[in-house]
């Protein structure tokens, strides 16, 4: 420990013996640090914001489906209404909302068209915090009760259907008893939702309504289940499976396969950009310590006269690239930070709004940077960038003495 | 007498592809402790080799070398760097010094490898600048210096941590010959006072004049050894 501070001495005072050559790795780590960093938070923010999307639609975090539902959504597949059991495990602290809904195939009419739909019976005070729609309409009313006779209908389905708010519009869809149910509706809300496909492909009414339009009693298609953490549901779903049994319990990670395939998707790909930007990076770090290690190999030629041991004149070249690499996180990770604090608002891609919808993605993405993320590409760049330098520490510490000290 | 270098039968041979080239034959020597001992002769007449050999830079083809006592030519590398750092300071024609350091932090180099103590270091290096006069330029870098100012650098780093030996390999080479007459003074006074064995090589006849001992070689073998004193 007595030699530490020496190393760490002639480490700083060898980095800065060529200062041109020295920034210029260094800003090409800094670079690379920042690009690392910016872009795993670009990508983590749009992933999120995706996910977050999802789940506020529909999905929730847990659902609670007859068995069956999932493979064939249909008015036979139906739960009955929550016992005291499953209220008991639903009324617990982790979770923070839940609610009931009729959810069934559909045809909805205007006097000049008509479209298939997903016909949704919401408990509308319920569902208000769990899913988008009480904040989503933006003309007209939300519902009102569980039994308001009014229908909230997606802007873009309006328009397809040439109706709008306060006109009627037809709904039908097969019943309990397998005859076809329709209904009138007056348009009392228009709502605006993302992707397109929520507005094209969802009619909301009240759940009361719906049961008595599809004579389904007092049974309903699904409970949609919000959690206090997305990423803890493992108690709550074994709970919720052992208050209703006979009910089939999955988390959003099963209802959305495609969503928890983005995100590994996301981290491999991530991962990848980090180990081509730290090969670009890489390639000039070795360079650079492989000419000051050639440069200088009549001193390490007497300092093995000296009597330095090897490993000391290793552990001194790797010193200067530990202290490279530091100076180089400690750069680029303050420049990440100061980006990602200037893109607060957002990054604004609208210009690309119509590609970006269709697979899913808001116009305007929020970086955000995890924990997990940062350390990730901290550790990783550290990590490998001094695996890469033992190569000229390990040239620098073999050199023989006396040939070293003889070179010209 | 107390012997600081033996050399029994050393030879070094290097090879150059398929050809042997003969650097030293068959020498035999003795260097007693505090002895001022010049190698002189003509370039490749082996010298340098030789040095390098006592001082375990490189290893002997065959022979035995022993200093204090110790077979320098069955050392394992660690072991080498060993001895190396606690029995024999260096001081070499050119290069010296660690350029990144200043005049004492060079002479404090060994020190610290030793893990002398901050304090300690601090002040025995103080006191050796002094002695050999540059106690203004401790914290000036090789770069500032002048090759005199350089070398004296070298004999105080070489010394600082009284070694038993000191091994110079042409220190008055890079050097004018007032200059050269200077060091090879400080030399002999650090050889009485801190009681120190040197062995130096040259081919310089003013330096030569400073030895108590001048050992001749040519073409590998020692042809004279004439004691002065």
């Amino acid at each position: 420990m007595n030699r530490l501070p020496l190393l760490i001495r002639m480490a700083w005072r060898n980095l800065w013996r060529h200062p041109p050559r020295t920034l210029l790795i260094l800003f090409a780590f800094v670079l690379g640090v920042w690009s690392i960093v910016v872009l795993a938070a670009y990508g983590r923010g749009a992933l999120e914001q995706q996910i977050e999307r999802s789940i506020d639609n529909l999905t929730a975090h847990v659902q609670i489906h007859a068995t069956g539902y999932r493979d064939d959504p249909v008015i036979d597949h139906r739960l009955p209404p929550p016992g005291p059991a499953l209220r008991t495990a639903l009324a617990q602290a982790d979770v923070t909302a839940w609610a009931a809904r009729v959810r069934v195939p559909a045809v909805v009419a205007s006097e000049r068209e008509s479209a298939g739909i997903v016909l949704v019976g919401i408990e509308p005070a319920r569902e208000r915090g769990l899913s988008f729609i009480a904040e989503a309409v933006h003309a007209g009313r939300y519902l009102d009760a569980d039994d308001d006779p009014g229908l909230l209908l997606g802007r873009k389905l309006a328009e397809r259907l040439e109706t709008g708010l306060g006109r009627r519009v037809v709904v039908m869809s097969q019943d309990a008893n397998n005859q076809i149910a329709d209904r009138g509706f007056r348009v009392v809300g228009i709502f605006d939702g993302s992707p397109e496909a929520m507005e094209t492909g969802y009619v909301f009414i009240g759940r009361a309504t719906a049961q008595q339009m599809l004579k389904l009693g007092d049974s309903v298609s699904e409970l949609a289940v919000l959690a206090s953490s997305r990423d803890r549901l493992d108690g709550l779903v074994m709970r919720l499976r052992a208050a209703s049994p006979e009910s089939d319990v999955q988390p959003w990670t099963t209802l959305e396969p495609l969503l928890v395939l983005a995100e590994e998707l996301s981290g491999t790909i991530l991962t990848i950009w980090y180990l081509i930007v730290f090969t670009a990076m890489s390639f000039g770090l070795v360079n650079t310590l492989l000419m000051a290690v050639f440069e200088r190999i009549r001193e390490f030629g007497l300092f093995q006269a000296l009597g330095m041991p090897p490993r000391l004149i290793l552990g001194m070249v790797l010193a200067e690239s530990v202290i490279l690499l530091a100076l180089a996180l400690t750069v680029g990770n303050l420049l990440a930070g100061a980006t990602l604090l200037s893109l607060k608002g957002g990054i604004d891609l609208s210009a690309f709004a119509e590609g970006l919808e269709m697979f899913g993605f808001s116009p305007i993405i929020y970086p955000m940077i995890t924990a997990a993320d940062f350390v990730t590409a901290n550790v990783l760049v550290f990590v490998l960038g001094v695996v890469a330098c033992l190569y000229p520490a390990w040239r620098a510490a073999r050199y023989a003495p006396v040939q070293a000290i003889t070179r010209i | 007498m107390e012997t600081t270098v033996v050399c029994r039968g050393v030879s070094k041979i290097y090879r150059q592809d398929t050809v042997a080239v003969p650097a030293l034959t068959d020498i035999d020597l003795e260097i007693p402790k505090l002895d001022f001992v010049c190698l002189s002769g003509p370039s490749g007449s082996g010298k340098s080799t030789l040095l390098n050999l006592i001082g375990g830079l490189d290893a002997p083809t065959a022979g035995e070398i022993e200093v204090d006592g110790q077979r320098v030519d069955k050392m394992e590398k660690g072991a080498l760097a060993d001895l190396r750092l606690r029995k024999i300071g260096f001081v070499f024609q050119a290069y010296n010094l660690i350029p990144v350091l200043t005049a004492r932090e060079n002479v404090e180099f060994v020190m610290q490898l030793q893990g002398v103590g901050a304090e300690e270091r601090t002040r025995k290096a103080r006191k050796i600048l002094k002695e050999v006069g540059i106690e203004e330029l401790e914290n000036r870098r090789p770069g500032e210096l002048s090759g005199g100012q350089q070398q004296r650098v070298a004999v105080a780093r070489a010394i600082v941590s009284e070694p038993s030996l000191v091994l110079a390999d042409e220190p008055t080479a890079n050097l004018d010959s007032k200059t050269a007459e200077n060091l090879m003074q400080l030399l002999r006074h650090m050889n009485r006072e801190h009681g120190v064995t040197f062995v130096f090589s040259t081919h310089d006849k003013l330096v030569m004049e400073f030895s108590r001992r001048l050992i001749t070689l040519r073409d590998g073998r020692i042809v004279d050894d004439v004691r002065r004193d």
